[in-house]
């Protein structure tokens, strides 16, 4: 007791003359943080410790997967890493990272204070730390981790040990921090814009996180529900998944899609956002098609409810619902290609530099739209059964995925880290992770289509010599992958916050918003009176 | 272990025999072959309208994509600031914002539309000759004809592949492996050519999935559900697929193999196969000796047991139970009988005992009786007849 109010003290003594408020320091700043930027950075680090956590599980995968045989890993310990490389990237590297993006940004974006329910964020965050616990601790239980693949498919989930139930409760953790931290960035954006911030002059990562934040209420409560009668089916004697006890399996597959279709979307639009700012301020030009580009974001996440079967053709479905959900998934495409081709005709004609942030952006767009590309080729139902659970599909959602959601991540990061930390990146390093991710990227994931096209299936931990070559080829990306995000933490997260060229107010030249309007770094209170939007 | 190099034994036989009824005019090997870039070659009609729908659907994508990505790069290119190329300022444009929304529609339609036959096609799953059924079980696959020429054959199909030519974390494999490396199995599914063949699917205890991929079926084995699918192969040859969803540890050890064999063929193995089960259907109330009752139990153990508890009968720790010094194992053999028979969840386990109600009488005599006298487990009821399996049934 006597340590925390000699803290105290020291606090006000030393916090004083910069801060009108108390500004606690140490381990107090953290655990009870309040302010938006500090809780911005909580998710972008507990993000990157999960991507890097991640990204080893990935690399054990590639490691036994180099050849064929079973080399390193038993099938079983082979089967926790894909499941868990799963969850932990899904829910613990790009969900929390952008909500981190979104702490940090939206109130500098909207000129608001901070968030609307600074403690409530707080909260949200502080969940993910014992979610992610639970998750590395559940290896080292009786029977491992979960192995039943990310999706958790019953009845396989009912056969697991105690890490299942690990995997439950972490998901149960990391769902309602996402749902905490979605009500929070509704209602800062609805409510707490300045003046003259009508909705639709609002910055494009803001629309595009006010939606996907109305998709996280709506379906994080869906996983719920079918983790919780997974809960209940393993451990209470219900049959919900469980056909000898009147259940269906296949339900839970269409539980979990209805928000697993959803999450996909909630996973990239906020990518979109991103992209949509950083393309204006280097091309020196204002997006194209403002208006549209928010209408397309929306229709994307309305039809985002209805194309969830799309996941189950293999499942047999009557003719009707496979014709259903193969057109309807194929509408997709439309408000996609309308947000595509807005971003070339923002380029177009524009007087661009390609700084990093520029870099990612564009092959975010190029590569992104490769991954669309596939997905389209499999909404064609007869195609996807042959795809279905083959490499295929693995390179498809890596392409979208780590090519969309995490080069997006990158793409802000360089953009923003200059308000974040006050310095400047060096440029010089930032194209080396910029072209070796996007080198190191393709050699992994293009020849998984291959391998998909020619019948490998997806989670196994020894294939057919004919595969080999194939397997060798992506391996040897993935490490090339992993050691260039290492270069990235090492060489230019670390330099760039310990020190750099100091950073301009606003260093872009062709960036708008209110975000370029603070100093840099951006001092710990913001628009404490908002500012007036013209 | 022994059953498996066993059966690996008779490996080279069957290759022989599926090289003498090797295809005609098929293209391709049944299965996957190195550095493969596209689908595997077709073998029935919904095959190749799959292949050339994946063709139609590359040729659509890679036109968009030189259009797109061709004005995205000349952009680039030309309009930078090095090159001193001055911002326009236009933001937007209805009539061109409309046309990128209706043309990508059209498309889209275009693309649906050939597909729609194919989806209609593929459920037709009416007026088969043949009728198999095939249950998933973790990890191997059991088919049973249910209608049309050969009804009543009935066998498992395991993986075939030894273990030996695996290997195991940190031991090399010993033997070299083949071309069919976890693609081989003890039981292939035999079909005629050019007949209609309905695979009705289930599943035992999780979600397995059939699959051969040239012959564009994919259809998931659902516990306590049956679906159906469909294919008549054009060609004789073997046809390999695996077991394609996640079925827990031995998922990428439960292959698929169809050999599809002209009609003369398919006569001769239905006889030889109906006279071999009528030679299987033993008496169950013959009275066998101790030692053929182990010689017979190890090879049923191999078969079946030894994924999980493992050939040192240790299990693993955490997961599957140990055999060697196992209470149940040691003690009054009605429990060891219901065991077998119905399965187990004791919870203790990340592994659940699976019933194994669809192996004979004798077999599941043999393999109890082999695992009390193996390893250093000494029961006082050392021996188990097929009859008092029989009468535990009931």
């Amino acid at each position: 007791m006597s340590t925390t109010t000699i803290d105290h003290a020291h606090d006000h003594a030393h916090g004083h003359d910069d801060h009108a408020h108390d500004h606690p320091v140490g381990l107090r700043r953290w655990l009870f943080a309040t302010n938006h930027k500090d809780i911005g950075t909580l998710y972008l680090w507990f993000a990157f410790t999960m991507l890097l956590s991640g990204g080893v599980l990935a690399l054990m995968i590639r490691t036994e997967l180099f050849r064929p045989g079973l080399q390193f890993f038993q099938p079983e310990f082979f089967n926790q890493l894909t499941t868990m490389h799963g969850i932990v990237m899904v829910f613990g590297a790009i969900m929390p990272a952008f909500v981190g993006y979104a702490n940090w940004m939206i109130p500098l974006q909207v000129g608001a204070s901070d968030m609307a329910f600074a403690r409530m964020n707080n909260f949200s965050f502080w969940l993910l730390p014992p979610a992610a616990i639970l998750l590395a601790s559940s290896f080292f239980v009786p029977g491992g981790a979960t192995a039943a693949g990310w999706t958790l498919y019953a009845p396989l989930s009912t056969q697991m040990g105690p890490g299942m139930d690990m995997a439950i409760f972490a998901l149960h953790l990391m769902g309602a921090s996402s749902i905490m931290g979605s009500i929070n960035i509704i209602v800062t954006i609805l409510n707490m814009r300045a003046p003259g911030m009508t909705l639709m002059k609002m910055p494009m990562f803001c629309w595009t996180w006010l939606i996907t934040a109305y998709l996280l209420i709506a379906v994080m409560p869906v996983l719920a529900g079918a983790i919780t009668m997974t809960l209940t089916d393993r451990h209470f004697g219900t049959s919900f998944f469980n056909a000898a006890g009147g259940g269906d399996p296949v339900m839970y597959q269409h539980i979990f899609w209805f928000f697993g279709h959803p999450e996909v979307y909630i996973m990239i639009l906020p990518a979109f956002g991103i992209v949509s700012q950083i393309l204006p301020a280097f091309a020196r030009k204002p997006l194209f098609g403002y208006a549209s580009m928010v209408y397309a974001t929306a229709s994307i996440a309305i039809l985002s409810f209805i194309v969830w079967a799309h996941h189950m053709f293999t499942t047999g479905m009557p003719v009707t619902s496979q014709l259903f959900f193969m057109y309807a998934t194929m509408l997709i495409a439309v408000p996609t290609g309308v947000k595509v081709f807005n971003w070339i005709a923002t380029m177009w004609k524009g007087s661009m530099t390609f700084e990093t942030p520029m870099l990612f952006a564009v092959g975010f767009i190029f590569v992104f739209t490769m991954g669309g590309f596939t997905g389209l080729i499999l909404a064609v139902t007869p195609i996807d059964i042959q795809l279905q659970d083959t490499y295929y599909v693995v390179a498809h959602f890596h392409y979208v995925l780590v090519a969309g959601s995490l080069f997006a991540l990158f793409a802000g990061f360089y953009y923003w880290s200059p308000k974040w930390t006050g310095h400047m990146y060096s440029e010089t390093r930032g194209k080396i992770h910029f072209w070796n991710s996007l080198v190191w990227f393709n050699v992994t994931f293009f020849p998984m289509h291959f391998l998909g096209l020619a019948g490998m299936p997806r989670r196994i931990a020894d294939y057919s010599a004919q595969f080999t070559d194939f397997n060798m080829v992506a391996s040897i990306g993935a490490f090339g992958f992993g050691l260039t995000q290492v270069y990235f933490l090492l060489f230019v997260v670390f330099p760039t916050i310990r020190g750099g060229a100091k950073a301009a107010d606003k260093p872009w030249d062709g960036a708008e918003g209110l975000e370029w309007t603070v100093p840099s770094p951006a001092p710990f209170h913001t628009f404490e009176t908002p500012p007036t939007v013209k | 272990m022994l059953g498996l190099s066993l059966t690996a034994a008779g490996f080279p036989a069957w290759a022989a025999e599926a090289a003498a009824t090797a295809p005609g005019t098929y293209a391709g090997s049944g299965g996957p072959v190195i550095r493969e870039l596209n689908l595997q070659p077709p073998a029935t009609q919904i095959a190749s309208e799959i292949y050339s729908l994946h063709t139609w659907m590359m040729v659509i994508c890679l036109i968009i994509f030189v259009a797109v990505f061709g004005v995205m790069f000349y952009s680039i290119l030309k309009h930078r600031k090095s090159l001193g190329h001055q911002a326009a300022t236009f933001h937007e444009s209805t009539s061109v914002e409309i046309a990128w929304t209706v043309v990508p529609f059209l498309i889209v339609i275009g693309m649906a539309l050939p597909a729609t036959r194919t989806v209609v096609g593929m459920k037709d799953t009416s007026n088969a000759d043949i009728t198999i059924k095939a249950t998933g079980m973790q990890w191997k696959w059991g088919y049973d004809y249910l209608q049309g020429e050969g009804q009543g054959i009935s066998f498992l199909s395991n993986l075939s592949t030894p273990r030996a030519q695996v290997g195991e974390p940190g031991i090399e494999p010993s033997e070299k492996r083949g071309d069919t490396y976890l693609m081989e199995v003890d039981n292939e599914v035999v079909v005629p050519v050019h007949k209609k063949v309905r695979i009705i699917t289930t599943a035992n205890d999780v979600i397995h999935s059939w699959s051969i991929p040239a012959f564009g079926v994919k259809q998931d084995a659902i516990p306590g559900f049956v679906r159906d699918t469909w294919f008549k192969a054009d060609e004789t040859g073997t046809y390999r697929g695996y077991c394609s969803e996640l079925c827990g540890k031995e998922h990428a050890f439960m292959p698929i193999v169809v050999k599809v064999v002209t009609d003369a063929e398919y006569k001769v193995w239905v006889d030889g196969k109906l006279k071999e089960l009528a030679a299987l259907a033993e008496d169950p109330n013959k009275v066998w000796t101790i030692d053929e009752l182990k010689t017979r139990g190890e090879k049923v153990y191999n078969t079946n047991c030894v994924a999980c508890h493992q050939a040192t009968g240790k299990g693993i720790p955490g997961s599957f139970a140990s055999l060697d010094g196992s209470p149940v194992v040691n003690g009054p053999k009605l429990e060891q009988i219901q065991t077998v028979l119905n399965g187990k969840h004791s919870g203790k386990f990340a592994g659940e005992m699976p019933s194994w109600k669809q192996l004979s009488d004798t077999d599941i005599a043999a393999v109890i009786t082999y695992t009390r006298n193996n390893w250093s487990n000494k029961a006082a009821e050392n021996i188990v007849q097929p009859a008092e399996v029989l009468a535990a049934r009931k």
